[in-house]
């Protein structure tokens, strides 16, 4: 095999004397392959008879080995790579390098098992160290590209970032194996974009990039400048393929604007459905535009005040047909199994209305007010549930906090919407203080049990007074006697997600508790595990916070001193 | 690199880092379940001092384990059952105080740990030989002893014969027979090698066993090595004539344990690599170490019992100041570690390099000394990873001349973590060079040249 690389040099040295009066490599081979019985070798000097044969061919042999080693020479060098696209970003301080190496040697750790003891899950703090990270702006050290391509590689979540990360290098390096294929997938061959100032590069790379080139340029553009994003796409879109204006159009989501409407309410004759039905999505986010007016006509005629009633009540009259007009919005006609008709047009109907419109049909009322009057005949369910996808799709905060209703009243008895799901989505269209605070107390008056999908929704670091909430639900979870794993899932959580300082709050829970009568045995011990490691988890993200921190940038006057003394 | 040296008083002071304490762990498997140990979390009346370290780690029992790590040594005590060294307690403990997480420095060791501390170094004192090692033969009957070494010679010497016999039978009839399926010689020609107390001879046998099933040009490589066993079998017969430190090399190649016995050398030593090979009955430990002040390349072996890691253990980029003896015997690098390694500060320089000439020029006069030597450790300077059509080859930055590397250094991770090091630039990468090409162990790049990446 090596020979295809190395070359003997002996053979180049002339033939001495010696040589003369040895059997070529050639010839020893074959007649130690067919044996010398069948083919003698060449016999050196005549000298051994016929018994000795065996032996002066391994002689000879051992001779042309050890000559032919001691001669190898270099092999002609393959062209060398290209090198490597210079990297200006900062390298990672010191002991963030050998943090993130000893994450990524963490990564594929599997808990011993299937318990988790009371050291921290390094896995799971990868993301938030690689979060960190690429906030500060850091190159990953060179070293570690391998491990954390790999990282990425396995987990989709981590790409984006762990590739940033990578930088040039990265993309250098994925190159050049297979296996990580991934990280050039959606770039160029120079997997750079024109910058979005660049008119001429980016007129270019639209005309003629491929498609997913076009859909990270739209987006930068449009991030950019959102009318010149609209510009460039409105350029060519006659000329587009209908899955491409889909995708297209997507992009439009971001920086929408009332700007965005007529070319919207083009769209919304596209040949395509899916373009269509997008582009009314889009128009019924904004609420001045004339699809939320049309919109806001239909729903009017639909949901009212009932003037008979002796208490003022919400009368439903859901629509009868979904006629060319209402399908061109994009309601869809047809419901899926199970849902009548009239309701599910009900429901699109009043998802797209602009949720201002609604105060001056129900007598000036606010939205509080409106959540709280009756609906007539059952209708509740169907009018709440399409308010509540209303106030995501238009980021409505007092819709929102309307439908979400007090956070300590019983789930099931309040106005608006009981499911977690919904609330947590609605969660997400307040800000992040308030949100951390309906949490908290939602997890003062209900415990736990169903806070997961909550506090998947809530800013990290958890705010004050959501951490201490969080904090003392679980002591109170212990002191109940219940097991630690019931409540892994926002264990996990709070191991991500609570603020380092907690842990002072935490020191006193670690100790190994009294066994009581009615505890469950054994509990205390878990749990005094589940909170070291809780403990030893935030003091784990205190210290990636500081080892990534930059050292404050030395002041101008004065220079960095020498090293050495 | 212009930092200034810690004096020596320091010198017990300066810490593993956690990628140097990793370095360490015997096994994948040891080297997570060590990260996980490397928070405070398990951990109780932790402490150092003394270059010591220990602590309780508290485990699945109801007891915590106490861990003790004697960093002049190394050497590890830990109550855990683990029979790996260092276990992951050991580990975790590093771990923690390469993070700084250790409670009470420079105090002295508690009860547990200061009776172990003081056994094993009072034990190393006396002894002048590394902990463990069993007594050495000065107490027993010379002349015994003598009468033992002859028998074995005896045993070894007809097994040599026997081994010269069963080449020239197969020669006789042809290596193409080797090759057909069920070919039962090699076994058993190792086993009597095994008999006649030729370790050495034995491994030979069982290596020529494999070559039939190794892929294309088998004849060639079998008869290659054919001929060096039979190389060796003559140099046994005729030990008594050749030159002394030669004799002395065929003796270790025959599977004698050449005893440690030249001249000391103290040095800071730059720890190169560490890498595991096992087959089914051994583990065989390799630790490369450079002596930055001599320039002396040194080999330190340690065994392991089949699934056991071996003792000894070295953080890889760490300087250590301490004594090596080497072996004797001609063409040797290998040398046994004095008691004490003691971690120093001090600016990390990799081992002065050439181009990859110079490489093969340099196993080629060590082949004069060795004439079995596979590979050579050297150090190539300013050399670019380079993917060829056969696999990988590391190339000169003129982009004349290439060396390829091993087929198994091509499958192996370290692969891409040198690639990623050089990025297409030049760089410094030490390794062992033969006949089968290159096999890269350690590289620096110019960048961060006081950083060893090990690539095993």
């Amino acid at each position: 095999m090596d020979t295809t690389a190395t070359t003997p040099a002996a053979p180049a040295a002339g033939t001495t004397a010696d040589e003369a009066s040895t059997p070529s490599w050639e010839e020893l081979v074959s007649s130690a392959m067919l044996g010398t019985d069948r083919r003698p070798p060449t016999a050196p000097g005549g000298s051994a008879t016929a018994r000795d044969l065996p032996g002066a061919l391994l002689d000879a042999a051992a001779l042309h080995t050890v000559r032919r080693r001691a001669g190898l020479r270099p092999g002609t060098a393959a062209p060398l790579p290209e090198p490597a696209p210079e990297d200006p970003r900062a390298p990672l301080p010191e002991a963030a390098r050998l943090r993130l190496a000893q994450l990524l040697a963490g990564r594929t750790a599997p808990s011993p098992a299937g318990r988790r003891g009371a050291a921290p899950d390094l896995a799971e703090l990868l993301p938030q160290w690689l979060a960190l990270a690429d906030r500060y702006g850091y190159k990953a050290p060179p070293a570690a590209l391998p491990a954390l391509l790999d990282a990425a590689r396995a987990r989709t979540d981590l790409r984006p970032r762990a590739l940033r990360l990578a930088g040039p290098r990265g993309l250098w390096l994925a190159r050049l194996n297979p296996e990580w294929g991934f990280a050039l997938r959606g770039r160029g061959a120079g997997g750079r974009l024109p910058s979005p100032e660049d008119a001429e590069g980016v007129r270019a790379l639209w005309d003629e990039g491929l498609f997913a080139e076009r859909v990270a340029l739209l987006s930068a553009v449009r991030s950019e400048d959102p009318a010149a994003g609209l510009a460039l796409l409105a350029s060519t879109w006659s000329t587009e393929r209908a899955e491409d204006r889909l995708m297209f159009l997507d992009s439009l989501r971001a920086g929408l604007s009332d700007a965005d409407e007529a070319f919207l309410e083009e769209a919304l004759d596209d040949r395509s459905r899916n373009v269509r039905a997008t582009a009314a999505e889009l128009l019924s986010a904004l609420p001045a535009s004339a699809l939320a007016g049309r919109m806001a006509a239909r729903a009017a005629s639909c949901v009212g005040l009932d003037r008979t009633a002796p208490t003022p009540t919400i009368a439903v009259e859901a629509p009868h047909e979904c006629d060319a007009a209402m399908r061109r919005d994009g309601l869809v006609a047809t419901p899926p199994a199970g849902r009548g008709e009239r309701s599910w047009w009900l429901g699109q109907l009043v998802e797209a209305t602009p949720l201002p419109s609604w105060p001056a049909r129900f007598g000036g009322r606010g939205p509080e007010e409106i959540v709280a009057l009756p609906v007539a005949d059952d209708w509740q369910g169907e009018l709440h549930a399409a308010w509540c996808r209303a106030a995501v799709r238009q980021r409505d905060p007092a819709w929102s906090r309307a439908l979400l209703g007090s956070p300590s009243a019983p789930p099931a008895t309040g106005p608006g919407t009981s499911s977690l799901g919904e609330r947590a989505q609605l969660l997400s269209t307040l800000p992040a203080e308030e949100r951390a605070r309906w949490v908290a107390s939602f997890i003062a008056a209900h415990g736990l049990s169903e806070a997961f999908q909550l506090l998947g929704v809530c800013a990290v670091p958890w705010a004050e007074p959501l951490g201490a909430a969080v904090i003392d639900a679980l002591d109170i979870a212990r002191e109940a006697g219940s097991y630690p794993w019931s409540f892994s899932g926002v264990m996990g959580l709070a191991e991500r997600c609570l603020a380092p300082e907690a842990a002072r709050r935490l020191e006193s829970l670690t100790a190994r508790p009294y066994e009581t009568e009615d505890s469950s045995p054994g509990a205390g011990d878990y749990w005094a595990e589940a909170f070291q490691r809780l403990v030893s988890t935030l003091g784990l993200r205190a210290a990636m916070h500081a080892e990534l921190t930059p050292p404050p940038p030395p002041t101008a006057s004065a220079p960095a001193p020498a090293p050495g003394p | 690199m212009a930092a200034p040296t810690f004096d020596d008083m320091n010198a017990m002071g300066v810490r593993w880092t956690a990628e140097q304490v990793l370095a360490l762990a015997p096994d994948e498997a040891s080297r997570r379940a060590g990260s996980k140990l490397g928070t405070a979390g398990p951990w109780s009346e932790t402490g150092c001092g003394d270059g010591a370290v220990w602590g309780l780690c508290k485990g699945s029992g109801s007891t915590p384990y106490r861990a003790v790590v004697d960093t002049t040594g190394p050497a590890y005590s830990c109550g855990c059952p683990s029979r790996k060294s260092p276990c992951k307690h050991a580990l975790g403990l590093l771990l923690l105080r390469a993070a700084d997480g250790i409670a009470a420095e420079g105090c002295p060791a508690p009860d547990w740990a200061a009776q172990w501390l003081t056994a094993r170094r009072g034990r190393a004192a006396r002894a002048g030989l590394p902990a463990g090692d069993g007594p050495p033969g000065a107490t027993a009957d010379p002349e015994a002893a003598r009468r033992r070494a002859e028998r074995r010679a005896a045993r070894i010497t007809s097994g040599a014969r026997e081994l010269e016999q069963r080449l020239a039978d197969l020669l006789r009839g042809g290596l193409a027979v080797a090759g057909q399926a069920g070919y039962g010689l090699w076994e058993e020609t190792a086993a009597r090698m095994v008999d006649a107390q030729a370790p050495g001879l034995a491994g030979r046998v069982r290596e020529l066993g494999a070559i039939p099933g190794s892929g294309p040009g088998w004849p060639v490589r079998l008869l290659e090595e054919c001929a060096l066993t039979h190389l060796l079998g003559r140099a046994w017969l005729a030990a008594d004539r050749l030159p002394a430190p030669l004799a002395t090399t065929v003796r270790t190649r025959v599977g004698l344990t050449a005893p440690a016995d030249g001249v000391p050398v103290r040095d800071h030593w730059l720890v190169l690599a560490q890498y595991d090979a096992a087959d089914a009955r051994l583990t065989t430990r390799r630790i490369w170490l450079h002596g930055t002040t001599t320039g002396r390349t040194a080999l330190l072996l340690s065994f392991g019992a089949a699934g056991r890691a071996p003792q000894l253990a070295l953080p890889v980029g760490a300087l250590l100041d301490g004594e090596l003896t080497p072996h004797t015997g001609s063409g040797q690098v290998r040398a046994e570690p004095g008691e004490r390694f003691v971690p120093v500060a001090g600016p990390v320089v990799p081992p002065a390099g050439g181009p990859v000439g110079t490489a093969l020029d340099a196993y080629g006069r060590a082949l004069r000394e060795d004439p079995w030597l596979d590979s050579w450790p050297v150090t190539l300077s300013r050399v670019v990873p380079a993917p060829a059509e056969y696999g990988w080859q590391l190339a000169d930055a003129d982009g004349r001349e290439a060396l390829p590397l091993t087929p198994a250094a091509r499958s192996r991770p370290g692969l891409w973590r040198l690639a990623a090091l050089s990025g297409g630039a030049p760089v410094t990468v030490f390794g062992e060079v033969g006949h089968r090409g290159f096999t890269p162990l350690a590289a620096w790049s110019p960048e961060t040249p006081g950083e060893t990446v090990p690539l095993t």
